[in-house]
């Protein structure tokens, strides 16, 4: 997240709302460890990354989501699975679990 | 201030500070920020909660670690207390400083290895005694750039080196090679990698055993001749050779092309 603060200030002082999503867990091989970050503002502009690209864009639709009072905070998951909810996937066949909130703290 | 100004001021302030956020729970979204000395601001929607997780979110800080921890709503923790209630998960992120990396040498390998090094994260320090090399003219990169002997630097703050931290000597110089190696040694600094020839090292070993440094154990601490036998030449490939040789060791793996081997990547 570190890399991601003078951006954050930036849109927090334009008065811009923004979501937040982290890594907060990995299960296999993923890309990027517990603790990646990437924010997405309410005009869909985006900075950082959670995992090699694979699901980043998945990550901006349920960002807006949140955003837009759609879709509570929450943990989602993308990764391998039977489940066809889950239709974006890690090509490294990991599983990761980002938690994804607006930044309202 | 907002929790959000006081855990991105420490961040930048490069002071050690954890954050824990319910993801999962009443109150989800809510975060704690929590520094060393158990400072907290900002709440996870109960005051016993907050007092569990804070003393747990030192103890994650301490260790560097970055983990989802389970409660009850008023901080449970005992698998007793937590039969029939509600689960909080709390995910703790623990911010420490970046890890460290001092160069002794102002040579035009200290340059390319101080970039490579700042794409990895690291502070980086470049120490030369002599005063028209050591010029932050020619090191625009590295944070800081001291003219000084080795050992005044690890009599100042050797004892700040740690397991992530790497010292990288590039002088070939014994004059300052063997100060350098033997404060480094007097540290818990995790990777120490020495520059030179093959007949360089070993007259290197040679000076070394005079004064004193000769232990099996010492001497498998230095990385010498530092970096991975990449074939490259020039600053910039044997920067990539030596930041190489410090994550393998670090992870301890062989550094060998993935294709050779099996088992887990990560």
């Amino acid at each position: 997240m570190r890399e991601l603060l003078d951006d954050l200030d930036r849109w927090r002082a334009a008065g811009k709302r923004v979501a937040l999503a982290r890594v907060v867990d990995i299960q296999g091989s993923g890309p990027r460890g517990a603790g990646a970050a990437m924010a997405v503002s309410q005009d869909g502009e985006v900075i950082g990354s959670v995992s090699g690209g694979c699901v980043e864009g998945a990550v901006v639709s349920e960002a807006l989501a949140i955003l837009a009072g759609e879709q509570p905070s929450r943990i989602v998951t993308f990764g391998y699975s039977d489940d066809e909810a889950f239709a974006v996937g890690l090509t490294c066949g990991g599983i990761i679990h980002l938690f994804i909130q607006p930044l309202e703290w | 201030m907002s929790a959000f100004d006081i855990f991105a001021a420490h961040v930048r302030d490069n002071s050690p500070v954890a954050l824990a956020s319910v993801i999962e729970g009443p109150h989800v979204g809510a975060v704690l920020v929590i520094t060393p000395e158990g400072n907290i601001a900002g709440t996870l929607g109960d005051e016993n909660l907050d007092r569990v997780v804070g003393r747990d979110a030192m103890g994650e800080l301490e260790a560097g670690r970055t983990i989802v921890r389970h409660y009850g709503p008023q901080g449970q923790s005992t698998p007793e207390d937590l039969e029939n209630t509600e689960t909080v998960r709390i995910f703790i992120e623990s911010f420490s400083p970046p890890p460290s990396m001092w160069i002794f040498g102002a040579v035009d390998f200290t340059a390319a290895l101080a970039r490579v090094a700042k794409v990895l994260g690291y502070h980086v320090t470049v120490c030369d005694a002599r005063e028209i090399f050591a010029t932050r003219r020619r090191f625009p990169m590295a944070d800081e750039v001291r003219v000084t002997w080795p050992t005044p630097v690890f009599e100042e703050r050797g004892q700040r080196l740690g397991p992530r931290d790497a010292v990288c000597i590039l002088t070939h110089d014994p004059k300052f090679d063997v100060p350098a190696i033997q404060g480094a040694l007097a540290t818990q600094v995790g990777y120490i990698g020495v520059m030179g020839s093959r007949k360089t090292h070993a007259k290197r070993l040679e000076r070394l055993a005079e004064v004193g440094i000769s232990s099996p154990e010492d001497l498998a601490r230095l990385h010498s001749p530092i970096g991975l036998d990449l074939g490259g030449r020039t600053p910039e490939e044997t920067a990539i050779s030596i930041v190489g040789e410090i994550i393998a060791s670090r992870t301890g793996r062989n550094a060998q092309s993935l294709r050779a081997t099996d088992g887990a990547i990560h």
